[in-house]
């Protein structure tokens, strides 16, 4: 073959690249290893190590400043195991003033962990005493591979509104999915406003670049720290809730089951959100959490389950307000609107049963007195109205849709996570269990005197009763006033405005007060105050009645709105009312009279838990589910509307309220 | 052709192989196993043969890949001849069906897992793609004489890089790229290599200096417009031929760099694109005036060269900030010394140059470095293995062992001119070009001195795909350089 001459000089081209490029890199490393004297210092067995720097959690405190959580430092021993050298065990374990056995038998456990990695960090030994923590960082050069993290803990002023603060945990592999932000062993919230309000609490982790030699001794920063990044704190949370408040009402509720929710109705603050049985939010802090954390899990009584926000409940008497305005809105009543009470609604072919009083009665007096038949009637005209709404089913529509204005059926979107939406049956409801058509104002009479298959939050009914006070509008409940360094959020002075003329509040109000002056709930008289409020006794499948009271004071221009609620504990009068009053004096007042102190320790002593322990567990567990469920319609909620399947089995159409 | 009894074969073969490529082979391939024990030594696994370890498995990789080489040289040079083709395009399928079958291994859908062993057919495309080259060139009459020859010289070079980028193993893809060289050598005119050259330069000198600014414009884009004065008179003199035209740009250049100067420091500002604008321009019009008296192609093609750099200029700082992503703009800012960045990109460089520098002359002695022990270098034992080297082994192991490689990459190029036939030269070539690329970008890239381009260095990174891709090109370039002399002039 023809050898081209011209093209084989090229090969002293490509020879000579290489050649080049190999001289430069002879040239490089002769900088590096020979020349350079910053290389060769800053080499000599140095290293960058960075380590992040927590930034200390936002504090917590209460509507009056007083301080209710806040932070205290921890430290965790920690070791990577791949930079670990020969080190002596014993003056470690001295150090630790734990025996040879016991740290040899936490290194194993150690490894058999499921994230165990010999280039991570992992934890040997957590919450370290301070002494331990001084001893050790004197010695720690001598146990290369060991460091030192410092983490914090949480604090508690006060034992009282663990399901409105809630509490810390370390990440778990899902968090670590969901957000960027974590690295294994960060804390994040897990319950109450330590969850929703994580993005503000935790503040930006930091970290700094050391130069640490071999033997795991740190030498100093690098580039003068020129590098580091100074974490931020944790912006502080000032919560509406009173605690003083807060306190009063769970040491009431000891004993029973059941939530007490206190509204500042002018700006949707909530001044006292208890949930009963209640826990000591210490018991969730540091080393003891995970026990007891599965011990609170356990509990039959479900301590955990914030009754306040996630339990639905048949509203009861509590709920007739809000018929009586419906009805006025629709023309279907006018004040002077009377009807037949013969103990009880009778009327084709059945009968709800109500107790004596005069008759006809009119709307005021019905209020007063919580007739079942004045509102069964309402109900039954609205319905019958064929001229106005066209069908049983077009006039229901309506109704829903101002059940839904005042805060029913929805979730009113407070900030606390869990929240349950309740339940107000939508036509599509009806129309699926009773079958198209086949349902009449008779199917669902019950509605009107909140049982049936309404069901609301104590949440939602205060929420009612901050309603009324506004006369015809509430903001979005909150526990936070505002976050420091941030200030208000919007959705929490979002103005709702119901779908009721602002003039039929009046007459509503007044009843409220007659029943309070001369009615159901006298109970809850205050002196000095123009107390408004509605008892309600709600039946239900799991035994004695609950015990209900809404109420809100004073008349004019109001300052706390109050809903009770206390699981199988009889009439609204007896513990309903009672508690209420004791709320509101407390707070009108910011003391309590002696005979009002007298009410709430009799309150205090009153156990109602041994009796209805099964019962109680029962509705708890079906409560839940209502929860579970409600979540899962979240996501046609606009849609759908309020139907949605109510998961509480129980089919009376009966229902007797004896207030 | 005559025919030989099988042991007379064998004996030719023996006397015939190139010994001094397998001993060059074998010194690699014990010091990388060697290296890999070193880098992932720990107190736990003392033995350097368990393997359980790092160093173990890469010592039976190393021993298979020598069992591997022994029966590649009894393969016939002619079956690799007739079936370049066929290797070709089965090796082409592999590489496509693994973009659809891999599992994805730390963002990269590369690697074909059976069982226990993990394969890259990336790595064996290479030889593949040497062999389709070499059959292509010795198609009688094939030159690169025209367009038609280039594109399909090109295709066969193009078409593993697209499957191995799409395998998301861009580093291992740019190695193809390297075949310029075996293109430029049969026949590729020189100048492109000039321009990629070039190119590479502006792009760096832009903006390594984009900051800084001088005359009203960026430093870079200032020293940038002085390389192509610079070179647009070398060009004239040396390319074109014509002193008078390099002679006259030369003064009008002086000429006018005084003026600017004394301007300048008689306290009037001149603008820079003013300036440039004035002496490029001026350069163009002249020299198309110049063209009737000259070599026209000649300065035609020196005009283009000039514009096309000031056009290259400017396209480099549009596509920096618009074309490349985020974390390739910044593993260049952080080599080209831009940017400092000791906890993402620039760490690995930052620590594998600490553990270099803590080497010294001698180095700490084996088994002693400290950085790399400690893990403060990550991937020591893939692609940063040279850390190791260098922190233990010092100026001098480090030296020596580039000493070595570049021996091997020298000897497979007077292999390659050996060569009777065009088949077997430009095999050679191609496996000197595929070591070139590793060897510059992978000891750069441990050095500071390249990007960050995750490619291992051949016979000491882990991993037996790469041990053996190398394996495969050694020993088909020995057999066909063993037979050379029964294809003689005849």
């Amino acid at each position: 073959m023809r050898k081209d001459y011209n093209l084989e000089k090229r090969k002293f081209v490509i020879a000579g690249f290489i050649i080049v490029v190999v001289c430069i890199y002879i040239a490089r490393l002769f900088v590096l290893q020979v020349g350079d004297s910053t290389y060769k210092q800053n080499a000599d067995s140095n290293a960058f190590i960075e380590r992040v720097i927590y930034p200390s959690r936002g504090l917590i405190y209460d509507r009056n400043d007083s301080l209710v959580v806040y932070n205290q430092p921890a430290y965790d021993l920690v070791m990577i195991p791949k930079d670990v050298q020969p080190f002596d065990t014993l003056d470690l374990c001295n150090t630790l003033q734990i025996s040879r056995e016991v740290f040899e038998k936490r290194l194993a456990d150690m490894k058999k962990g499921r994230n165990y990695s010999g280039y991570t960090q992992q934890i040997v030994m957590n919450h370290l005493s301070a002494q331990d923590y001084g001893r050790l960082q004197e010695k720690l050069y001598r146990f290369p591979g060991f460091s030192i993290v410092q983490r914090i803990l949480r604090q508690y002023n006060y034992n009282a509104g663990a399901n409105i603060l809630g509490d810390i945990r370390e990440v778990n592999q899902r968090d670590i999915d969901n957000d960027s932000y974590y690295r294994s062993g960060d804390y994040t919230g897990d319950l109450g406003v330590e969850k929703s309000y994580e993005r503000w609490l935790r503040g930006r982790k930091g970290s700094e670049i050391l130069i640490r030699d071999a033997l795991g001794k740190i030498k100093g920063r690098y580039n003068d720290g020129a590098n580091d990044i100074m974490p931020e704190a944790g912006n502080d949370l000032h919560l509406s809730i009173d605690i003083k408040l807060q306190e009063l009402g769970e040491r009431m509720m000891r004993g029973k089951v059941g939530a007490i929710v206190c509204i500042e109705p002018k700006t949707g603050e909530i001044l006292a959100l208890v949930s009963s049985p209640s826990y000591d939010p210490s018991l969730l802090i540091g080393k003891e959490r995970g026990k007891n954390y599965s011990m609170l899990l356990n509990d039959p009584r479900m301590p955990l389950f914030d009754r306040a926000i996630m339990a639905a409940y048949p509203p009861g008497s509590t709920f007739k307000p809000t018929q009586g305005l419906i009805f006025l809105h629709e023309g279907i009543i006018n004040l002077s609107t009377a009807y037949p009470c013969h103990r009880g609604f009778i009327s084709g072919g059945m009968r709800v049963g109500c107790h004596g009083h005069g008759s006809p009665i009119p709307l005021k007096p019905a209020l007063q007195t919580s007739c079942n038949a004045y509102f069964c009637w309402g109900l039954k005209h609205m319905l019958e109205s064929k001229r106005k709404y066209g069908s049983v089913a077009g006039a229901f529509e309506v109704w829903k849709k101002h059940m839904v204005s005042m805060g029913y059926g929805y979730k009113t979107g407070i900030d606390l996570p869990g929240e349950s939406r309740g339940f107000i049956p939508n036509v599509a409801y009806y129309d699926k269990n009773l079958g198209q058509g086949k349902w009449s104002a008779y199917s669902i009479i019950s509605d009107a005197i909140g049982q049936g298959e309404i069901l609301a939050t104590p949440l939602q009914i205060a929420n009612l009763a901050a309603t009324i006070a506004n006369r015809g509008y509430y903001i979005t409940p909150h526990v936070v006033r505002y976050i420091d360094g941030v200030g208000v959020l919007k959705k929490n002075l979002e103005r709702h405005e119901t779908s009721i003329n602002n003039s039929y509040y009046t007459p509503i109000v007044e009843g409220m007060r007659m029943a309070v002056t001369g009615g159901t709930c006298r109970g809850a008289n205050i002196a000095g105050w123009e107390v408004c409020g509605k008892t309600g006794t709600a039946q239900n499948p799991h035994g004695r009645d609950h015990s209900a009271f809404m109420g809100f004071a004073p008349m004019k221009d109001p300052k706390i709105a109050v809903a009770v609620y206390v699981e199988n504990a009889g009439f609204g009068a007896t513990f309903g009312v009672p508690i209420g009053a004791v709320m509101m004096e407390q707070y009108l007042n910011g003391k309590l009279s002696p005979a009002r102190e007298a009410v709430a320790r009799r309150m205090e002593n009153t156990s109602l838990y041994s009796a209805k322990l099964y019962g109680g567990k029962k509705q708890e567990g079906s409560n839940k589910k209502q929860d579970a469920s409600g979540k899962k319609q979240e996501g046609g909620d606009k849609k759908q509307d309020a139907s949605g399947k109510k998961p509480d089995a129980k089919s009376e159409k009966q229902a007797a309220n004896h207030n | 052709m005559e025919l030989r009894s099988n042991d007379s074969e064998n004996r030719t073969l023996l006397k015939s192989i190139d010994w001094v490529t397998i001993v060059l082979y074998a010194i690699l391939i014990v010091a990388g196993a060697v290296s890999i024990y070193a880098a992932t030594y720990n107190f736990d696994k003392a033995s350097m043969f368990d393997f359980s370890g790092f160093s173990g498995k890469q010592f039976m990789w190393a021993g298979l890949s020598f069992i591997l080489g022994l029966s590649l040289l009894l393969i016939d040079r002619r079956l690799y001849e007739a079936y370049a083709y066929p290797i070709y395009g089965v090796m082409i399928l592999l590489l496509i069906v693994t973009i659809f079958v891999a599992p994805d291994i730390k963002g990269s859908r590369s690697w074909l897992v059976f069982g226990p062993v993990s394969l890259q057919p990336a790595e064996f495309a290479k030889f593949a793609t040497a062999l389709a080259l070499a059959k292509l060139f010795s198609t009688y009459g094939f030159a690169l004489n025209n367009w038609r020859n280039y594109a399909i010289a090109g295709g066969i070079i193009m078409l593993p890089i697209v499957c191995i980028i799409l395998e998301k193993e861009t580093g291992s893809a740019l190695v193809y790229t390297s075949l310029i060289f075996v293109l430029y050598r049969e026949g590729m005119s020189g100048f492109v290599l000039f321009a990629a050259l070039c190119a590479i330069t502006y792009f760096v000198v832009v903006l390594k200096f984009a900051t800084v600014m001088l005359m009203g414009i960026p430093l870079g884009t200032f020293i940038a417009f002085v390389i192509v004065m610079v070179l647009t008179v070398g060009m004239l003199l040396v390319y074109c031929r014509s002193f008078i035209l390099g002679r006259n740009v030369l003064l009008a250049y002086i000429a006018g760099g005084l003026l600017a100067w004394g301007l300048t420091w008689l306290g009037v500002s001149v603008n820079g694109y003013v300036f440039f604008g004035l002496m490029v321009g001026g350069t163009v019009i002249y020299l198309l005036y110049g063209m009737l008296h000259d070599d026209m192609r000649r300065i035609l093609i020196t005009i283009g060269f000039i514009v096309a750099s000031v056009i290259f200029m400017f396209t480099v700082d549009f596509a920096f900030n618009h074309v490349l992503q985020e974390h390739q703009q910044k593993r260049i800012t952080v080599v080209l010394g831009i940017a400092d960045d000791p906890r993402g990109v620039g760490y690995n460089v930052n620590q594998s140059k600490i553990a270099i520098g803590s080497g010294g002359i001698l180095g700490k002695g084996f088994l002693n470095g400290t950085q790399t022990k400690l893990k403060y270098v990550p991937e020591q034992h893939t692609d940063f293995i040279f850390c190791t080297i260098g922190e233990e082994e010092g100026f001098v192991g480090s030296t020596i062992v580039l000493l070595v490689f570049l021996a091997l990459i020298l000897r497979i190029i007077a292999l390659a001119e050996r060569q009777h036939t065009t088949f077997g030269r430009v095999y050679c070539y191609c496996v000197a070009s595929y070591l070139i690329f590793h060897l510059s970008i992978n000891i750069g890239m441990v050095l500071g001195l390249c990007p960050v381009i995750g490619i291992p260095l051949p016979f000491f990174s882990y991993g037996g795909s790469s041990l053996w891709g190398f394996t495969f090109l050694l020993f088909i370039m020995l057999r066909i350089d063993a037979d050379r002399a029964s294809y003689g002039v005849w």
